[in-house]
């Protein structure tokens, strides 16, 4: 086992270069500009703007720009934001705790209510707890969460001025009220995130018991004599869960990657909407840094998936 | 689980972030407002004033500021010597204790010094006392090539500026300069504490970690800035009016897009001062008609959304010579140029634009001219021309000149066909306007392809699809201009044509090339007579109306903000930051 962790953590750093050059190739070859929000202003003549360029490193070709940029990141250096002039880690650090408050907690909130339901309606197969389920789920990642987002906003902010649709990120949650308008700035888009993450786990965790359940080892358990109830959580579950562990453990780097969609409606300061401004506004060396940490994190998981399937089903063995 | 389906899984994560990205950006609109009120109000008797603008600051030193959010968030710390009020003349609301004029003997009669006289005791918000040796570093810095300042225009032709002493400011141009007050007033010239920034003087500037916490004398000071989302602000204690600021503390946050800005100030009073709403007409005006939280504050300025007019030849198929300032347009330049360009211009309905869209004087109205705002400088020669929209007149004049409809309904002649791509920013009320225009134009006998590009790939030189490219027939955008409009005008002379030898970054996007128009702004360089240079700028102003270089559709307010019901003394200006008077607000 030792000796696979390690083959894959050496495979991933060829990977690692490659996908660091995709994205720094295509950053660079994007259209977007760091001064294209100074518009056509005519107080920005065009020598200001090519010492602007010239201060940002920008007039050498990116090939050169590249390779610096791999030598600084090997260093743990992520280098400077174009639009804030500061440490694009020191970006990432403020955000990162936003990001997690709200996405990490919807993922958290997700995979708690899914796995239940879609157990339920395995088990209650065409019941009507089973048809809600399946149109609640078809609901949740079939509706965009721009729209769910923007419908929550209409109704619990717009009419009935129950919660702020502002996320303010300066609150510090120091007492019971503080704590009080944490959750209240939370609900919405942590319910609008948490519907669609329940829905897809759910689904899954659905489809996994109903394949399992039919199996001979179930038909033997329940010959044993073995009460539904054990049979259902000690022998299907367990074995239905193999699969739905690794897929949450996939989706974990996208949570820190954040939400870029529900983000940006609900202002919250996170990653995601860091990166999608970032991305509009050319601010290159904020968006390399954000994609190779999120392709890391999605290679790391995708072995700690791996080697958590080993260790849950010891049919798997690695050598 | 297969592996397959992890595999998917991984993809699928990635794809929605990249997804995710697509969103689109509102465009972004230069803003400036307010005047100063007098109104007697004690200082730290209001909370939180909050405002909210849907571009976040990202830094705040105003002289790297990369758009209007940075130096709007920058004013409430840092001030010019004085700003540019509603009338579009100077206001000595900053760190001048009045206006240098010839009369009072500021300026000397050969338009080359300017004297400023300081206002005493004033105190950066450290404690330190405020000196004329901070405005002559501010400067420095401004001056410096390797500080690369997007700033550094204002400081372009100035010889010097010095400390005479404590509190008096001496600035002196190359040449006699009539636009007297270049240096010093507005969003150019925040005035830096030399203290914070002495330590990073040239390429070192962006370093310097004041550029993110800077020191100033004006009415707030930096508590905490999360660059991209937030600053909030603590009253300076140290404020030379010992009445103001009104506000306890400021929450300047940033981000999301104008329509939801327009909703949390009008519909849910989330906010007290929500900028630049740019959201259609017929979605702004009935949230902002039936608030009972809010109104819309808006003001007039040198904003003009305007069609451009493609001398050069677009043609994809002329290789390396595409849109090259040597090249002519094949039917917008050339014997039947003007002809064609006027019909175009008759066939454009900027009425039904500017009452459907800009809802009729609420962010726009049916616009002329292109230097317009100083009531002085307005020229009523084009108003004829304008008031004009017909499109059978416009089909007559094409048919008259032999341009003859084709069975595609296309008009064409000796082979060349009247068909024009119309190129602009994403926008919901940018693809209407379009949309009007198409239809019109196309009732004339053109046929139009309309094109969007996002802004951020729109307004640079780097890209093909480019304003600056311009390898389209028409293209249409805002901008603006300061109280003096030489520079601004300056971007229609043949020397700013742009192109490939400039690497398409001079200012002349329409490649117009008339010598007649060159010797006007040339003599705006020298001309001292205010009178005559009103004149000069009307006469610059109706070549390129009448000879249709461009087409003005509407003159858009310069501030279009959502303010609270409850919130006074915010008086706009179009001239100068939305904050400049800051200070003044109370409720």
């Amino acid at each position: 086992m030792g000796r696979y962790v390690l083959r894959r953590l050496l495979i991933a750093i060829p990977t690692l270069i490659v996908i660091s050059f995709v994205v720094y190739a295509i950053l660079a070859l994007a259209p977007t500009d760091p001064l294209a929000s100074f518009g056509a202003d005519p107080r920005v003549p065009p020598e200001v703007r090519e010492r602007i360029r010239e201060s940002l490193g920008l007039n050498q070709p990116w090939h050169v720009r590249y390779v610096k940029w791999v030598i600084a990141i090997a260093h743990l250096d992520f280098g400077y934001s174009f639009m804030s002039r500061s440490p694009v880690m020191d970006l990432i650090w403020q955000r990162l705790p936003n990001t997690l408050a709200v996405v990490g907690v919807a993922y958290i909130i997700g995979v708690l209510l899914a796995v239940p339901i879609g157990m339920i309606s395995a088990v209650k197969r065409y019941s009507v707890f089973d048809h809600l389920s399946t149109t609640f789920a078809f609901i949740g990642f079939s509706v965009p969460t721009f729209f769910t987002g923007l419908l929550l906003i209409i109704i619990f902010s717009v009419k009935l001025h129950w919660l702020p649709f502002i996320y303010d990120s300066t609150l510090k949650v120091t007492s019971l009220s503080t704590l009080g308008d944490q959750i209240r700035q939370s609900i919405m888009p942590i319910t609008v995130l948490a519907l669609f993450d329940t829905a897809t786990i759910a689904r899954y965790t659905r489809a996994e018991m109903l394949e399992h359940l039919p199996l001979d080892y179930v038909r033997t358990a329940r010959a044993k004599g073995l009460k539904e109830r054990l049979v259902v959580l000690r022998h299907v579950l367990r074995n239905s869960l193999i699969p739905v562990v690794t897929l949450v453990a996939l989706g974990i780097p996208a949570v820190f990657g954040g939400a870029i969609v529900t983000e940006q409606i609900f202002r919250v300061p996170g990653i995601g909407e860091l990166l999608v401004r970032s991305i509009g506004q050319g601010d290159t060396p904020v968006v390399a840094a954000i994609l190779l940490i999120f392709a890391t994190l999605v290679v790391l998981f995708n072995l700690l998936a791996d080697v958590l399937y080993g260790v849950l089903d010891p049919r798997i063995r690695y050598s | 689980m297969t592996n397959q389906w992890r595999r998917a899984a991984a993809v699928v994560a990635v794809a929605a972030m990249t997804l995710a990205a697509c969103g689109t950006t509102p465009p972004a609109a230069s803003s400036t407002p307010g005047a100063s009120a007098t109104v007697a109000s004690k200082r730290g008797a209001g909370d939180d004033l909050k405002i909210l603008y849907w571009q976040a600051p990202t830094i705040l030193n105003a002289h790297l500021a990369t758009g209007t959010k940075d130096s709007d968030a920058a004013r409430l710390v840092t001030e010019p010597l004085a700003s540019y009020g509603p009338d579009a003349k100077p206001l000595a609301n900053g760190l001048a204790a009045e206006i240098p004029t010839v009369a009072n003997g500021g300026v000397s009669a050969d338009l080359l010094t300017v004297t400023w006289k300081l206002k005493q005791g004033v105190k950066w918000s450290d404690g330190t006392p405020f000196t004329a040796d901070d405005v002559a570093f501010t400067f420095s810095l401004m001056a410096d090539p390797k500080t690369a300042v997007s700033t550094s225009d204002a400081a372009e032709g100035v010889k010097s500026v010095v400390a005479k002493d404590a509190n008096t400011v001496v600035v002196t141009y190359a040449a006699a300069n009539p636009n007297i007050y270049q240096w010093g007033v507005g969003t150019c010239c925040y005035i830096l504490q030399k203290k914070q920034f002495e330590a990073y003087q040239g390429e070192k500037l962006k370093d310097a970690p004041g550029n993110l916490k800077p020191i100033g004398t004006g009415p707030y000071v930096v508590d905490s800035f999360k660059s991209g989302d937030v600053v909030t602000y603590k009253m300076n204690d140290q404020f030379r009016d010992p009445n103001k600021p009104y506000f306890k503390s400021v929450t300047f946050k940033g981000g999301g897009d104008a329509p939801s800005a327009a909703r949390a100030v009008f519909q849910t009073g989330d906010v007290d001062y929500a900028w630049n709403l740019q959201v259609e007409a017929g979605i702004l005006k009935p949230m902002a008609d039936t608030s009972s939280k809010g109104k819309l504050l808006t003001v007039y300025g040198s904003s003009v959304e305007r069609i451009l007019l493609n001398f050069a030849d677009p043609s994809a198929s002329l290789g390396d010579k595409r849109g090259e300032p040597d090249t002519k347009h094949p039917f917008f330049n050339g014997a039947d140029g003007k002809i064609v360009r006027t019909a175009l211009a008759l066939a454009t309905d900027r009425k039904t634009v500017a009452q459907q869209i800009y809802g009729d004087g609420l962010s726009g109205k049916p616009g002329c001219n292109i230097v317009t705002g100083v009531p002085d400088y307005e020229s009523t020669a084009t108003a004829d021309f304008c008031s004009k929209f017909d499109t059978a007149a416009a089909g007559k004049m094409l048919d008259d000149a032999g341009w003859k409809l084709g069975s595609d309904n296309v008009r064409a002649k000796g082979g060349i066909k009247l068909s024009i791509v119309y190129q602009t920013t994403v926008n919901a009320v940018r693809q209407k306007t379009q949309d009007i225009m198409k239809k019109n134009w196309e009732a004339a006998g053109f046929k139009v392809e309309l094109k969007s590009v996002p802004a951020d790939v729109f307004f640079t030189n780097t890209s093909p699809d480019g304003a600056n490219h311009f390898w389209a027939d028409v293209e249409m955008f805002t901008n603006n201009s300061d109280p003096d409009f030489t520079n601004y005008l300056n971007g229609w002379t043949s020397k700013q044509a742009t192109g490939k030898a400039n690497n398409w970054n001079s200012a002349n996007y329409n490649r117009y090339q008339n010598p007649a128009f060159d010797t006007i702004i040339d003599s705006l360089r020298s001309e001292k007579d205010p009178a005559k240079r009103a004149t000069l700028f009307k006469q610059a102003n109706d070549i390129l109306i009448l000879d249709v270089v461009i087409i003005p559709v509407v003159t858009r307010t310069q501030v279009t903000s959502g303010i609270a019901n409850t919130l006074k003394n915010v008086v706009p200006t179009g001239w100068d930051s939305e904050m400049y008077a800051v200070q003044d607000f109370s409720k």
